[in-house]
């Protein structure tokens, strides 16, 4: 807040007032539209419904099928931050080295940033088609590729699918963390270390561990929500419901199962994961990462 | 000479990097210029055929859909109104209230902050049914208003233009304040002229945004006549050389747009940090 403010008894409620009434609208009410249905039972007809408590709640836990989600859902982001982190690394570390076309690399490796998930998803589906498909063709003649009844490879082509765009924004924000570190540490520190590798994983690294530290929360937070987009154009949850995420789940028990107690109590469960992902990175942020 | 194998090394991997990316576009775009007959016998293609005007002029300008209701040019026309409205309600609304919390004092202040801020916990696709049912309650599936409101409820960008207003110094203020410049003057003639570099990066970030949403349309908008181009790409029938097509037109809006105001992308992604 700053120190010099305008006084005024109403002026900044006119500012404030149009995004209040946006939120209240169309984000707080559904929200709690959303605690309402979580605590609610629907008949199957839609004639009634009644108070039903942690109910829903009891039923999802007690659904093998959201632990599949679950479980899945924990995979896909943890193996879509490793390899697009480590490659969007590897990348900016070279494209931090080079002398000659470094503005060209970037252009061109930065686009697919801004290619939406569903249209990345639809490509992916030609690339995996037992029709046209190269991918499906050349992994067909390595191992009998199925991804209809093999989850492991279901999970290949929907990794595939998501890490591609990714590598983009890793390689952004790992070449800006490179640029932002100072000239003058990386040449002391090549008097001291002569070995690249070396002075690499104790210099650079160590600096460069905000950057890493938020990439990791802006990974999951993609691999949760916006592979949404992914998993609809490709593989649609199959085989059976090995390949659905936890916000994929919740759209087919809701929409298409019509179960809006169970959705919303997905909902519900999928907001204290966000919370928990959030207080983590402030703890961690205030606590560990030491900002040059 | 180690020098000269090291940055050998350098654009060798980097060479890799690019392939991978551009690679399945490039076959996308080489397929999308054969006839469907040709992509049907002899697969995906490396290098380019004679169809390319047949087939993208079929593509916008005919009716396709369920009910062949929409062409691929109205899908266009329905994104880019979609993406402005969000990005412009977005930019708006944000400055405004980012400008009321940073410059006045304000009673219930705390308050206030967390009831935008704590909404930054819970992204569209949580509450994705029941605001598919309030916006039925208001009346609003199938309109424009239906496809941006709900996507431009959203405190990020008041969170960016937060953090901008505190780096301003105070001085400005205590200047205008001499003057006897009113708040709405100060926000108009000082902060939205300072603020212009910031709005234009928001912009073209939320406008990217607003462009590539799939969830919310797909749900939203029973009537074809509001498909967009995203959400269209899955639904839309037509032969294969089509869908190629399709998804090569799709892509050039937002790539267009990096490619060309990069460095005000990246500094609006940037803001999230």
């Amino acid at each position: 807040m700053k120190k010099v403010q305008f006084k005024s008894n109403y002026s900044q409620y006119f500012f404030l007032a149009p995004q209040l009434l946006i939120l209240l609208i169309f984000l707080y009410w559904p929200i709690i539209q959303t605690f309402k249905d979580a605590f609610t039972m629907q008949d199957a007809f839609g004639f009634g419904s009644q108070f039903a408590g942690f109910d829903n709640f009891l039923f999802i836990f007690s659904d093998p099928s959201y632990f599949t989600a679950f479980k899945f859902t924990i995979i896909y982001s943890f193996v879509i931050t490793l390899i697009t982190g480590s490659i969007g690394l590897l990348l900016a570390v070279q494209a931090n080295k080079v002398m000659h076309g470094k503005s060209a690399y970037k252009t061109l490796l930065i686009w697919p940033y801004a290619i939406a998930p569903a249209v990345v998803g639809v490509m992916a589906n030609y690339f995996f088609s037992e029709r046209y498909g190269l991918l499906h063709h050349l992994f067909n003649n390595l191992w009998g590729f199925n991804w209809y009844e093999n989850v492991f490879d279901a999970y290949i082509y929907v990794i595939i699918a998501g890490s591609w765009k990714q590598i983009s924004a890793n390689f952004i924000f790992f070449l800006a963390g490179l640029q932002a570190i100072q000239k003058t540490v990386i040449e002391a520190s090549i008097i001291d270390c002569k070995s690249n590798i070396r002075r690499f994983w104790t210099i650079t690294f160590p600096l460069l561990m905000p950057t890493t530290f938020f990439l990791i929360i802006i990974n999951i937070t993609y691999a949760f929500f916006d592979t949404f987009g992914i998993i609809d154009t490709t593989t649609i949850g199959a085989p059976g419901s090995e390949t659905k995420t936890l916000v994929y789940k919740a759209y087919i028990d809701g929409f298409k199962g019509l179960d809006l107690g169970s959705a919303g109590a997905q909902s519900i469960m999928m907001m204290i994961i966000v919370l928990v992902i959030t207080i983590f990175q402030f703890r961690y942020i205030e606590g560990k990462i030491h900002y040059n | 000479m180690t020098k000269y194998i090291s940055s050998t090394i350098n654009h060798f991997i980097l060479s890799i990097g690019l392939l991978f990316m551009i690679v399945p576009i490039w076959i996308i775009f080489a397929s999308s210029t054969h006839s469907s007959l040709f992509i049907n016998t002899n697969g995906l293609q490396f290098f380019l055929g004679d169809n390319f005007i047949e087939n993208y002029s079929r593509v916008l300008f005919k009716q396709s859909g369920f009910f062949n209701e929409i062409t691929a040019l109205k899908m266009f026309f329905n994104s880019f109104v979609m993406a402005t409205g969000i990005a412009t309600l977005s930019v708006v609304t944000s400055l405004m209230a980012a400008y009321g919390l940073v410059y006045f004092k304000v009673k219930y202040a705390t308050v206030i902050f967390w009831l935008i801020f704590i909404t930054l916990l819970v992204p569209l696709e949580l509450r994705i049914m029941p605001s598919y049912i309030v916006m039925s309650k208001l009346n609003l599936v199938n309109t424009f208003a239906g496809l941006i409101l709900p996507i431009s409820a959203s405190a990020i960008a008041t969170f960016f233009f937060r953090q901008f207003y505190k780096s301003i110094p105070d001085e400005l203020l205590e200047a205008a304040k001499l003057d006897g410049t009113n708040s709405l003057r100060f926000f108009i003639d000082f902060l939205i002229p300072l603020s212009k570099t910031m709005i234009a990066a928001v912009f073209i970030f939320m406008f990217v945004f607003g462009y590539n949403q799939y969830f919310w349309p797909l749900i939203m908008t029973t009537s074809e006549q509001y498909w967009t181009v995203v959400m269209g790409l899955k639904t839309m029938y037509g032969s294969i050389s089509d869908r190629f097509a399709f998804v090569i037109m799709s892509m050039i809006p937002p790539v267009i747009i990096i490619i060309f105001l990069q460095k005000l992308f990246i500094q609006g992604i940037f803001q999230n940090k």
